[in-house]
């Protein structure tokens, strides 16, 4: 390391550069330079050609028509016309963010009101947290499955079973346009609310008490509280929360695709379900270009709100 | 004692600590309720006989029970092998991340070079690209390089994520390095700082990230079915919903239970890891 950092200085003397060359990499490789290199290969192999290499062929194969056979050629703005020109895009585009807006209505509040909840809870913490974290680690694919099971809409269904003991239903569920949608929220909401409680109740422990004594001293009731000091506390992971959402639903593709593979009538075809039909679902191998173009012009409007997370995480210094 | 929203006036006033005391019982069975209630909805149904679940799905207790489904999924329906698939691929994806994680993190934060700050860069930046946008380039370098059905297609791309070379880099920058230097003063290359330094003191972050590295694998889905397209290669969350149609309804929730067993029994095993914040920066990568 320390003969690294005298390498400058080597460089500033007038001798011919050749010799000062091999010197300079000789003492490179002898301060463990070449051993840095090679501890880092794994990374910088991984890293290239499953993460940097694929981002920037992806920009290039959204100007490029391309399938397996034939070698690509440049269409110029093309894949972007055909993207937007999509009649299902729009559909595409209006059903991911009518998922986004219930999303946000469902799952937004509950784990909130769950945390500031369990935060009072003086015994059995523990199982509270874990009771509602684990539905996170059951595997998605197993939960949708099952959901599946329970969306049942005929009248023995397990929810119109539940639905009925109270005198309601039964509900059609997935089989019905106006309440599908709906129906992968809730699921999606059970799916990754514990996620989030997590998370709040983290950030309700930094809550300073002197904030709520000087509160209490001032005369203010529970809710008060609650509405003057736990919230706007809670400001900055609240907003970070929201954009890890906005981040997530924006990309919903389980759900659609094991649910209902967008049906019914394209009641549930989010922008993801579309991407992957331009590339994998066709007949005649995949529409790449428009699938890589439509990706390209997802990820750009989702660099707003990854960087804007960024931001707030890294001044925030939660990571 | 640490002081929360209520304050011990507060808990000693008989209307708040009633309050209280009954909406926690009430969310504490709510939580019972819509956290392991599916769980153990499918526990049940999975050694129950398709009729009774189906005529009464709700029955506390099975009529019947029928251990038989677990042992027709595991070996009739090939459960098996696809269980055997699903740790194949978890244990190789595991070993790619720490392999790469480990070994950038002690680049970056314990020798330093003088390009670290450039190379932290471009990794980082990679947490800002939606992992939509890897799909189609990706899916096409693994036919270009005949991966497809192999489990490297899988194995391979999971190293890359920034954020676990992220989490072991802060935590190797936390070490002490004088440890690190009186070991170079002593003689010790950079191979020996690594495996007999390094590594014997990061065994929390090893945890962290191993844990999280397989249930991430368990839990993937659209990348396996894409690049293992054959199903005698195919890892349960890809196999499940395939199998749905030709398999009756006990034997097939009896697969699901079986793929469900591994990732919750991890979770009560390393409940600590889950249940600490550092789920908060990971969640950006979906």
């Amino acid at each position: 390391m320390t003969i690294t950092a005298e390498k400058p200085t080597t460089a500033a003397t007038g001798r011919p550069p050749v010799r000062r060359r091999r010197r300079s990499l000789v003492t490179w490789v002898r301060g463990g330079g070449l051993g840095a290199l090679l501890f880092l290969l794994p990374m910088l192999v991984v890293f290239t050609a499953f993460s940097w290499y694929p981002i920037a062929e992806s920009v290039v194969m959204s100007f490029q028509q391309t399938n397996l056979v034939t070698a690509p050629v440049f269409v110029g703005l093309d894949n972007f016309r055909t993207v937007l020109t999509d009649p299902l895009l729009w559909t595409a585009v209006r059903n991911t963010l009518w998922f986004a807006l219930l999303a946000l209505l469902l799952g937004y509040p509950v784990p909130l009101v769950a945390a500031v909840l369990m935060s009072e809870v003086r015994r059995f913490r523990g199982l509270y947290s874990a009771l509602a974290y684990l539905p996170v680690v059951i595997p998605p694919v197993v939960a949708v499955l099952l959901w599946k099971f329970f969306y049942d809409a005929g009248p023995t269904g397990v929810f119109n079973t539940v639905l009925r003991a109270v005198g309601l239903g039964p509900l059609p569920w997935l089989q019905d346009s106006s309440t599908a949608m709906a129906s992968l929220v809730m699921e999606a909401t059970w799916a990754a609310a514990g996620g989030t409680v997590i998370i709040y109740l983290a950030a309700l422990t930094s809550v300073s008490p002197d904030l709520y004594e000087a509160a209490e001293i001032d005369g203010a009731s529970v809710w008060r509280k609650i509405w003057h000091v736990t919230l706007p506390q809670l400001r900055g992971v609240l907003l970070i929360t929201f954009i890890l959402q906005i981040i997530g639903t924006a990309q919903v593709f389980l759900e659609p695709f094991l649910f209902t593979s967008g049906g019914p009538a394209h009641a549930t075809t989010t922008i993801l379900l579309l991407i992957y039909d331009y590339a994998f679902a066709g007949t005649l191998g995949g529409d790449y270009g428009s699938a890589t173009a439509l990706s390209v012009l997802l990820a750009l409007v989702l660099a707003v709100f990854s960087a804007v997370y960024f931001r707030l995480t890294r001044s925030w210094g939660t990571l | 004692m640490n002081r929360g929203l209520l304050s011990s006036y507060d808990w000693r006033r008989p209307v708040v600590r009633r309050t209280a005391r009954t909406v926690h019982a009430v969310l504490l069975v709510l939580l019972f309720l819509v956290g392991l209630g599916p769980v153990l909805w499918l526990a049940k149904s999975a050694i129950t006989p398709t009729q009774d679940t189906l005529r009464d799905p709700l029955a506390l207790w099975p009529h019947g029970v029928d251990l038989s489904t677990i042992a027709t999924a595991w070996t009739r329906v090939q459960i098996d092998r696809y269980f055997l698939n699903t740790v194949l691929l978890a244990a190789g994806s595991w070993l790619v991340q720490l392999v790469v994680a480990t070994t950038a993190g002690f680049v970056l934060s314990v020798l330093r070079p003088r390009y670290r700050h450039a190379v932290s860069g471009v990794v980082l930046a990679t947490m800002f690209v939606p992992s939509i946008v890897l799909l189609v380039p990706m899916y096409l370098t693994m036919v270009h390089l005949s991966l497809i059905n192999t489990f490297w297609a899988v194995w391979l791309p999971s190293g890359a994520s920034a954020f676990n070379v992220l989490i072991v880099q802060r935590f190797f920058a936390n070490l002490p390095r004088e440890v690190f230097e009186a070991a170079r003063v002593d003689g010790a290359g950079a191979g020996r700082l690594f495996w007999s330094l390094v590594l014997p003191m990061s065994k929390p972050i090893i945890g962290v990230v191993s844990v999280f590295a397989v249930i991430a694998s368990w839990k993937d889905f659209l990348w396996p079915m894409l690049v293992l397209p054959d199903p005698s290669v195919q890892p349960l969350s890809v196999r499940l919903p395939a199998l749905q149609p030709f398999v009756e309804l006990d034997v097939f929730l009896a697969a699901l239970a079986i793929a469900t067993v591994i990732p919750v029994a991890l979770f009560l095993v390393f409940q600590r890891l889950f249940l600490r914040n550092d789920a908060l920066s990971g969640a950006v990568k979906g």
